[in-house]
C-alpha cells in the first residue's frame, strides 16, 4: 500500500487580540494557536508559543479560569534595519474556562522548541466509602 | 526610505517610484484575495513559515517562528542569493483514549526558497533555533559592502 505523503503545512498569519487584558507595555498582543485534550485522568494544553522564555511565561489557574501569558523579548538589535516583514511578533495571551476541578499541586508545565505543553490532573474522584451499620 | 503601510498585513514597503495611488491599488487587491477564502494570499508569499527580513552593513537576517521543530527536521541551504529553509514538522500523536476538544495546530512539511536582496557570501553563515524561532545570519558578499569614501 502506497505510503501516506505528510500534507504541507500552510501559513496563517498570527490571530492579533482585539482588546486584551490591561498590559503594562504597549506592543501587540496575539492569541497562540493550541490544542486541548483530555484523558481520565488529565486535561493536558499544548500551546505555540515560538519566543518565549520559561522565564517569561506566566500560567494561572484562578476560579476555574487558566490564563497563559508569554512576553517576547524582540532579538533584532538596532542596527538592523527590516527590509521585508511578514510577521510581527508581540506577547501572547489567552484564557479558558476549565470545568473540572484541577489538583493545582500536581499541574506540570514544560516548555520545548517554543510550545508549552501543560498538564492538569484532575481531582480524584472520592472513592465510596462504606459505612457500616451497628445494631444496636 | 521605509514606511509601514496601513492596508492589508502591516509591513515595511519601500518608497516605489510609481506613488501611493499604486501602493494602495496594490493592498487592496491583496485585501480583497483575503475576502475571497484563498488563505495565505494576503500574507506575503503564502509560504510556510512566514519570514522577516533585516539587514545591517555586513549582514543579512533572516527570521521564522518554527515552533515545535527540532534541528533534526530542519533544513537549511544557501545556494548563491537563494536561501531555501525547508522541514517537517511533527506532532506527536496522543494515547488513543484522549478526548481532543480544540485542535489549531496542524503539523506537516514546508519548504521556502527566499531570495537574499544582495549578494552574500555563502561560506560565512550562522543559523540559530532557540524556543521555537529560527534566526539565519548570511553575510554579505565583500564586493557589495557599502563603501565610506573619505573626502579631503
Amino acid at each position: 500500500m502506497a505510503k501516506n505523503k505528510a500534507k504541507e503545512l500552510q501559513v496563517s498569519e498570527k490571530k492579533e487580540l482585539a482588546s486584551p487584558a490591561e498590559q503594562t507595555k504597549a506592543g501587540l498582543v496575539f492569541a497562540p494557536n493550541v490544542d486541548i485534550f483530555e484523558t481520565e485522568n488529565e486535561i493536558t494544553l499544548l500551546a505555540d508559543i515560538p519566543g518565549v522564555k520559561p522565564d517569561d511565561l506566566n500560567i494561572d489557574l484562578k476560579d476555574n479560569v487558566l490564563t497563559l501569558s508569554g512576553g517576547i523579548k524582540n532579538d533584532e538589535t538596532e542596527a538592523e534595519k527590516a527590509i521585508y516583514a511578514e510577521y510581527q511578533t508581540g506577547s501572547y495571551y489567552r484564557q479558558f474556562s476549565i470545568s473540572e476541578l484541577i489538583d493545582q499541586s500536581k499541574i506540570e508545565a514544560k516548555v520545548t522548541d517554543g510550545v508549552l505543553r501543560l498538564a492538569l490532573p484532575k481531582v480524584e474522584k472520592a472513592a465510596p466509602r462504606k459505612i457500616t451499620v451497628q445494631a444496636g | 526610505m521605509l514606511y509601514r503601510t496601513s492596508f492589508g498585513v502591516p509591513a515595511w514597503r519601500l518608497r516605489s517610484p510609481s506613488g501611493d495611488l499604486e501602493r494602495m491599488r496594490n493592498q487592496l487587491d491583496s485585501l480583497l484575495d483575503a475576502v475571497s477564502g484563498e488563505p495565505g494570499a494576503a500574507m506575503g508569499a503564502g509560504v510556510f513559515p512566514a519570514v522577516n527580513i533585516t539587514e545591517t552593513q555586513d549582514n543579512y537576517f533572516v527570521r521564522a517562528e518554527l515552533p515545535g521543530i527540532k534541528h533534526d527536521d530542519l533544513q537549511l541551504d544557501i545556494k548563491e542569493r537563494t536561501l531555501t529553509i525547508a522541514g517537517e514538522r511533527k506532532i506527536e500523536t496522543e494515547s488513543g483514549e484522549a478526548k481532543y476538544h480544540r485542535k489549531e495546530r496542524e503539523a506537516g512539511n514546508f519548504s521556502r526558497a527566499i531570495a537574499l536582496p544582495g549578494e552574500v557570501d555563502s561560506g560565512n553563515v550562522d543559523a540559530r533555533l532557540a524556543e521555537g524561532v529560527l534566526t539565519v545570519r548570511i553575510a554579505k558578499s565583500e564586493k557589495v559592502k557599502p563603501r565610506q569614501i573619505a573626502v579631503h
